[in-house]
């Protein structure tokens, strides 16, 4: 698992990538109230903002964190968004991505130096 | 903000009790404040409107109004605010505004009758500038002193009348707006029955040494959980309760708000004591005529909140915005989104649907009666 500065992290399984935040961002944004995906066979490019999240505090997007295409979203977060807050770093993912260019996963953190960014 | 903006935030006497209990702090009005405990916002929430919160709300002002004669101090506050402050019986509280030379509202507070003096809790951010006006206009017959050494507590919910109890059998014969002076947990407090959350329950000012340990005893009963700022909003929202700085401010009247109702009778056109408060020549004239905009209950219908500051459109495409939101969010207890803000006159009928521009999307809400979950006090 690799971890961003936008506090996404990012699995791979071949070139699909599973995306979805972290534990610590689920805490800070507190509980989940909305969730807005994107749609299914969107291309995107890295950067782009894909999700919409709102917590009872703010609204914050999530990016894009590599260029491909958008295959699978989560629908359940959707229909319960309180569920981002259950399980981040698990069942509660929000898009799968086709990676065009899976190097662009290089760059980001491992779980180790995630965690000494956040302190 | 600087390390040294931050130390010069103040503190209420229960900062101790809110950093045991885990509590995220946040600069607000001056004052390191609890946004939310561990519990989180959402169940916040939901454990005031099913059994009782506390809130620590020590960072708002208190003030004590004192003449010789009680009725001079009356007569003098009546000056200022646009409700009728002679005809308020000892040991009761009305909700009230100061008004501005334009009619606006400049802050909103509540007054209490103490029998030999007036009790004012005015809003933290407006405090300092509250007593100053307080100041200029009443004194030397009145004497204006803010209270500094007592906290402020709120317990709020379904529960909290019994729970209060426990430390003193009177408050359960208090009514709505009823203020009492009353010893509990070994100190003088002063106790409304009142709040800002829509529920039943009551304000506590309380001396400062003692603030902590009555919040301790009132913690220690299994249906109180602390309650932070975050709570507080999305309760009072729920409530159709304004929030100074975003529902009314110094350009909103009391007409267009909505809160017409604080201003009885006898402060009315054709009342004995008609008038005589800043700008209220403004103000009548909107009684009669109307005005361009009026505050309303917003429902979105998807499931996105419409926050402050979001567009109201009366199409979905084209035209110019026909208002604006002034407070929005989710509403835990409706269980979706909810808002109020101030639309064109025309439009603001309830059932009426209007366009909120959410991330340059127009979607689809409607004027909605508030509040929006029935109020629970004790009348």
């Amino acid at each position: 698992m690799k971890f961003t500065e936008e506090h996404e992290w990012l699995d791979a399984d071949g070139d699909v990538v599973t995306v979805g935040i972290s534990a610590h961002a689920a805490e800070q944004l507190g509980d989940v109230v909305f969730v807005e995906l994107p749609e299914v066979g969107t291309a995107v490019n890295k950067d782009d903002e894909v999700v919409v999240i709102e917590s009872v505090k703010a609204a914050s997007d999530i990016l894009a964190p590599i260029d491909g295409e958008i295959v699978e979203v989560n629908e359940a977060l959707a229909e319960d968004p309180g569920k981002v807050n259950e399980d981040p770093e698990g069942n509660s993912w929000f898009f799968r991505i086709k990676a065009e260019d899976l190097s662009q996963m290089d760059e980001y953190m491992d779980e180790a130096a995630y965690k000494d960014f956040i302190g | 903000m600087s390390e040294d903006d931050e130390t010069a935030l103040k503190r209420t006497p229960l900062y101790d009790l809110h950093a045991s209990l885990g509590a995220k702090m946040v600069p607000f009005a001056g004052y390191e404040m609890p946004v939310q405990y561990p519990m989180g916002v959402l169940k916040e929430h939901q454990h005031t409107r099913a059994a009782a919160g506390l809130f620590d709300v020590s960072h708002m002002g208190q003030v004590v109004l004192r003449a010789r004669d009680p009725e001079a101090a009356k007569r003098a506050l009546e000056t200022l605010v646009p409700v009728d402050v002679l005809g308020l019986k000892e040991g009761r509280q009305r909700y009230a505004y100061f008004t501005n030379d334009h009619g606006g509202i400049d802050d909103d507070l509540m007054i209490a009758n103490r029998g030999d003096h007036l009790f004012l809790v005015v809003n933290a951010a407006c405090k300092e500038a509250d007593i100053a006006r307080l100041r200029a206009a009443l004194e030397p017959e009145v004497t204006v002193k803010e209270i500094t050494n007592r906290g402020l507590l709120a317990l709020q919910g379904p529960q909290a009348a019994a729970v209060l109890a426990e430390h003193h059998p009177e408050v359960a014969e208090m009514a709505f707006m009823d203020i009492r002076t009353l010893p509990i947990a070994g100190a003088e407090c002063w106790v409304s029955r009142s709040g800002y959350t829509g529920e039943d329950g009551f304000e506590i000012s309380v001396p400062e040494a003692a603030a902590a340990d009555l919040a301790r005893a009132l913690l220690a009963h299994e249906a109180v959980a602390p309650i932070g700022l975050g709570a507080r909003d999305s309760l009072r929202l729920e409530a159709g309760l304004c929030l100074y700085g975003h529902d009314i401010d110094t350009q909103t009247t009391p007409v267009a708000a909505g809160l017409t109702w604080a201003m009885q009778k006898v402060r009315r056109p054709g009342g004995a004591r008609a008038g005589g408060f800043p700008g209220w020549e403004a103000i009548f004239d909107e009684l009669a005529e109307s005005c361009a905009q009026k505050r309303v209950g917003l429902r979105p219908e998807g499931r996105a909140p419409m926050r402050e500051g979001v567009a109201l459109f009366a199409e979905e495409t084209g035209g110019e915005a026909v208002g604006r939101v002034t407070s929005g969010s989710f509403g835990p207890t409706v269980g979706g989104p909810v808002a109020m803000g101030y639309v064109s006159t025309a439009l603001a009928g309830e059932g009426t649907v209007l366009f909120g521009e959410v991330r340059g999307k127009r979607l689809p809400v409607r004027v909605a009666k508030m509040p929006f979950v029935p109020h629970g006090y004790k009348r």
